[in-house]
This record gives C-alpha cells, structure tokens and sequence, in this order.
C-alpha cells in the first residue's frame, strides 16, 4: 500500500470495495458503468466473494438486501435508469435500516435519456428515490482518488448508521484515469460481528429483516427513529470542500464532475479580477447548508452550476435562506459545460451586482 | 403416553391470522415439522412474501426476512451467497411468486440456487380481497374477473411446476395438495424431499402446494377442501415432476 | 385406569372451520356448542375413550390447536 497505481474511476471504485472489505457484487449491466461489475466480476473470485449478475435491477437490489440482511458487506452498482430500478430494494434496504453501498454513474434521462454524463439524478438520490420517508447518505467525489476514499468510507458509513449509502460520479468519473492509493485495506473476518444479522438462530432469539409494521403507531415509531437517525447524519456526516473563499465575491457551488470544470472556470474569471470562489459539496445527503448559510453572510452572490436543468440549486436557495440572489447555470442531457459559459455567466452576473 | 402430533419447535406460540380454514396453516405447520425433523431450526433462514403469508416471519421461529412482492427468491439468494453452509427457504403465494415475481423464481431455478421454494397456490389473491391470480381456473369467477375467467382476454391457468421442471437448474419439483389427510402427507413427504435436495447441494427445489381460500373463494372449508380435489387438482396435476439424483 | 385424554384441544386457537370433523375415522370430533373467545364454536372430543389416537383431526387442522397421545 501506498504505491500510486493508475486506474479507471469505476474499476479503482470496484477495488476501493473490495479494500474495504466487500465480498459480494449483485448487479446487471448498463452502460456506462459496466467496467465496475466487469471488474468484480474478475476480482471478487480471487478474494473469495461471489460476484452475480442478476435477472434485473429489481432483482439485484433484492439480493442486496438479502445479503446485506446476512451481515454482510455488500455493493451493487449501476446508473440512472438500473437506479430507478433499484428504487424498490433501496427503500425496501432503508426500511429494515441495512447497510449497502449502491453507486449510480448518473447518466441523461429521463426514460432512456442518454449514455452521456448527468446530474440529473440528485432529487432522486437526495430525496428518497423509492417511497416512504428515508433518506441515502449521499456522497459525491470528484477524482478518482476521492471515489476511492469515498467508497471506502461509505461502508463504514452504512455499518455506523445501518443505513444505505449512495456514490453518485457519471460516465467522466467512472471512466477517466487517474493515479489512485489505496490507503488501507480491511479482512472481512476482522469486522465486527453484526448481531441484527441473520445467520440461523444459533443459541439465541431469532432475527428479523422486515420493514413492515401494520400497526400506524408503530410505524410512526419507526419513522421517527429513521428520523433522529437522519438527523444524527445531519450532525455528523457533513462533508465539503472550499477554495479561494477568503476573498470571494462570487461563489460557485458545484459538485462532481461539474466541481472541477468550476476550478478551471475560477482561474478564468480571476484573470479578468472578479474574485470568484468554491464550495463543493460532497455530501450531498446531508447537505452542506451550515457553509453555504455563512458564506451568504459574506458573498455577494451565489452561482450553482450543474449538470441538470436545476436540482441542487434548491437546496442551496434553501441554505442561503432569501439573504442573497442565487443564479443558475446548467447544461442538461449529457452536455458539459465548459470552463468558459461558467465565466460568461460569472461575468453577466457580475454586471448585475454592479 | 406418547406424544403423535403435536406443536412443532419451528413454529412461534402466535396463533395464525389466516381466515377460518385456511390451509396456509397446515402448510406452515408442515414446513414447521420438517425443520424439526431434520435438526436444522438453528441453521435455517426463510423468506416471507407479500400477500396472506406476508406475516410468516412472525410464525417461524427460524431467523426470518419479510420481502418485497415477488421477490423472496432474489432475498433469498443474497443470504444462501453468504451463507452456502446455512439453510434458506422462500415461503410465497400465487401472485407473489407466479404473478410478479416470475422473473426471480425462473431465474433462481435457473441458477440452480440452492434454495427450498414453498410455493402456495390458491388460485386467487387472498389478502388484497379475491382478485384474479395468474393460477384462477378458467372460468373461476373473482372480483377482477366477475364472469368467470375468460382465456381470450386473460389467459390461462400457468403451470408453474412444470415450467421450472424443464429448467436444467432446478433439481426437485413437486407438486401436492393438503385436501385431506393422505394427500398432507405426501405434501409433508416432498416439502422434506425439497429440504434434503438443499442439504445435500444439489440445486434449486420447489414444492406447490394446492391451497384452499374458502374465503374468497366463498365457501365453507369443508366444502372448499372439497372444490379443491374437484377443480384445482384435474388442472394442476399432482406428483414430482423433477428429481436429480 | 386413569383418566388421561388421548386428544387435547387448545381450545382459543380454534376457529371452528370443522376439518377435523370430516376426517375422523370414529367420528367422534364435534363442535362444541360454546364459543371460544373469538367467538367460534371449537372442535372437542368427548368420547375420548373412542380416540384411536390416529392423529387425521392433528394433520388437517390449520390452527395447530390439536395435540393427539397415544398410551405406551
């Protein structure tokens, strides 16, 4: 460990899982993540685990929740259509409060949309997605290194709050290359032993997986405990990152892949002596509203940038709370934005502050 | 004296929610006295469905999961993936496993997963109020089919254990009837069979189970044990369509 | 001889659906006219010295409500 290797974002997340010491795969192809459960496919033999490629998505997130219901550490992955798919499982996975990892390489929708990268999916992925009152923790990287830690992290995550979590990259995170490390690597048979979990009822009281409860006053019982759960998540789970925010007037929020086009949009619009800076959310579920909250007390005014027709923008008017404009620009259906519309529109606005 | 029947180990004291004479409970019982039977209480995971028997995992005292619809066999493929030493079953009715989960249970026969299916046919969606089943005899009459089904505009009768007998996966299929008491124990007889193939690693086993609904079906269960023999058994022919030695 | 019932009935799990009574070889299993507190009459033997302890009423109840002994 330590040694940088170069690899392809959806293989380096495939491996970071395994590292973090994930046995089981159950997925069905989609572009444009297939590298991901083609390389589990391979990978998950040598390390003992079993990759499956299932009937469908509704199937494959079904087994998910059966094995994660087993005890164990477990992923699937797909993007945005096989997600939509998913959804059952997901909420079925959130009920019965079960840890997994699902990654969603977002791509143009809605229906068929595209194969081309996309943001559309943070309402989804943010909100619920699938029914009833849950949420996903939500993380976003924009390198591969950054999915690498994150997936890694995201197991703990789910362990920690028995809650599903959510990697969402899109078809330029899963495919780009970068050098990425590995900075740990962990033996399933290390991890703590999950008593909740079934694996015959060995000496003890039987254990159930089960989302269900008929009764409303029970139920309510149970949302508020999700609810606390979420809030605990709120507390604790919030991750971002800023740059250059010392001196900002304007400030770009972005995440993902649009988060690093905005890096290069910054350097553009500082050249021309608009100060410009950067808070890039990277939970996107809990949302990082405390920062941008401040940084409204601050800037003049905010400009979310992403890679939909305007999704995140939402929460982020809500964190800035009426104090200052928020402006949007998108570019939707698998178009990305280039460094240079970012600063056309830096400069518009620019002429509005004045 | 000596105990002749008794209350199975593998059931819970909570008494059934099922209507007044419905099989389900024989059924329950029986997969119950095989467990014991086979000393593998302790060893044993099953998959709850959605529809009547959704509240199974209260029933079985054996580690349980309550599934989405139809999905009980893909549940119950993640568990037996991480634990292939352990015994995992799906209990599931006619709409859950025949209806919307067709893919699943096709798929895990297909896979050869080594899974016991307890498959309960009824003809009929019991806890939803009597809607037409994939499996309601031609020309049965139910809410959604108020005249009788008509195979023009609703097709046929599917045969469930015949399609997953041809299956090169699937390793015992049977099906039997709980109509009276010759025929429960041959229900007994192959419910055990489908543990065993389990046991011993061969693939993927499945048990249909004729099910009486005299609630839906609108009838007094002694008489409706009775419709059963007369109508469902001359459509679903009983007996073991499957078995890999 | 000691009085000691071949046939037991756990009479509050009983529904009254009457399979057993069709299936009694001795036909001896009844129901009973009292209600249980479910309100359904349940299945009772009271000529239990006619029980062949066959165990037919045990295997096509759906309640689980009997339990059937054979003497030693």
């Amino acid at each position: 460990m330590g040694e940088k290797i170069l690899m392809k974002g959806n293989e380096a997340i495939a491996e970071a899982a395994i590292k973090a010491g994930c046995r089981y795969f159950f997925g069905y192809p989609i572009t444009p993540q297939n590298a991901l459960p083609e390389y589990m496919s391979r990978r998950l033999p040598e390390v003992g685990g079993v990759f499956l490629q299932a009937e469908s998505e509704v199937a494959a997130s079904n087994m998910v929740y059966g094995a994660a219901g087993a005890g164990a550490r477990v992923l699937t992955s797909s993007s945005s259509p096989g997600i939509s798919l998913k959804m059952e499982g997901i909420s079925y996975i959130a009920g019965a409060e079960l840890p997994a990892v699902i990654v969603n390489m977002m791509r143009g929708g809605p229906g068929l949309g595209g194969i081309q990268p996309s943001q559309s999916d943070y309402f989804q992925a943010t909100k619920g997605g699938g029914h009833g009152d849950y949420r996903l923790v939500v993380l976003a990287p924009s390198s591969v290194q950054e999915a690498v830690d994150l997936t890694m992290e995201a197991f703990e995550i789910a362990d920690r709050y028995r809650n599903p979590v959510m990697i969402v990259g899109d078809g330029i995170i899963g495919q780009m290359m970068e050098p990425v490390e590995f900075k740990k690597e962990i033996d399933p048979a290390d991890l703590p032993k999950k008593d909740w979990a079934t694996d015959g009822a060995k000496g003890r009281e039987k254990n159930v997986i089960n989302s269900l409860f008929l009764d409303p006053r029970e139920l309510e019982k149970h949302n508020l405990k999700l609810k606390a759960k979420y809030d605990k998540m709120k507390e604790k789970e919030v991750r971002y990152e800023t740059y250059k925010m010392d001196d900002a007037e304007l400030v770009i929020v972005a995440y993902g892949t649009t988060a690093r086009i905005a890096l290069s949009a910054i350097e553009l619009a500082r050249e021309k002596g608009i100060k410009v800076g950067l808070i890039r959310p990277i939970s996107l579920f809990p949302f990082p509203e405390k920062i941008i909250a401040e940084a409204a007390g601050k800037v003049n005014s905010f400009l979310v940038v992403e890679m939909s027709a305007g999704q995140m923008v939402e929460d982020v008017r809500l964190a800035v709370n009426g104090k200052k404009e928020v402006y949007f620009y998108g570019r939707t259906g698998g178009m990305v934005p280039s460094p240079e519309e970012i600063v056309e529109e830096i400069v518009k606005i620019g002429g509005a502050i004045k | 004296m000596k105990l002749v029947a008794g209350y199975p180990d593998s059931l819970t004291e909570k008494p059934f929610h099922y209507c007044p004479g419905c099989t389900h409970g024989i059924i329950h019982r029986l997969v119950a006295e095989v467990i014991d039977e086979l000393g593998i209480r302790e060893e044993t995971i099953g998959v709850a469905p959605v529809g009547c028997s959704v509240l199974a995992y209260e029933y079985f005292d054996v580690d349980m999961f309550e599934a989405s619809h139809g999905r009980a066999p893909a549940v119950a493929t993640g568990v037996k993936r991480v634990h292939p030493d352990k015994i995992v079953f799906t209990y599931q009715g006619d709409g859950d496993l025949a209806s919307i989960g067709t893919a699943e249970i096709i798929h895990a026969a297909n896979r050869g997963e080594k899974i016991t299916t307890i498959f309960v046919n009824n003809a009929i969606y019991g806890m939803t109020g009597g809607q037409m089943a994939p499996t309601t005899l031609v020309g049965q009459k139910t809410t959604t089919s108020p005249f009788g089904r008509d195979t023009n505009t609703a097709g046929h009768p599917i045969k469930i254990s015949e399609m997953l007998s041809v299956l090169d996966g699937s390793a015992y299929i049977a099906r039997v009837s709980v109509h009276d008491p010759k025929h429960i124990r041959q229900a007994k007889k192959a419910i055990k069979k489908a543990f065993q193939v389990q046991i011993e690693g061969k693939g993927f086993a499945l048990v249909e189970v004729l099910s009486a609904c005299p609630t839906n079906w609108g009838m007094a269960p002694v008489e409706a044990v009775k419709w059963l023999a007369d109508n469902m058994v001359p459509t679903y022919p009983l007996g073991e369509f499957k078995e890999v030695e | 001889m000691e009085q000691v019932k071949r046939v037991v009935f756990d009479e509050e799990r009983c529904k009254g659906c009457e399979l057993c009574t069709t299936v009694c070889p001795k036909n001896i299993v009844k129901m009973a006219d009292r209600i249980n507190s479910h309100g359904y009459h349940p299945a009772e033997v009271a000529a239990q010295e006619e029980c062949i302890s066959c165990g037919l009423c045990a295997m096509i109840c759906p309640d689980v409500v009997i339990r059937v002994y054979r003497p030693e």
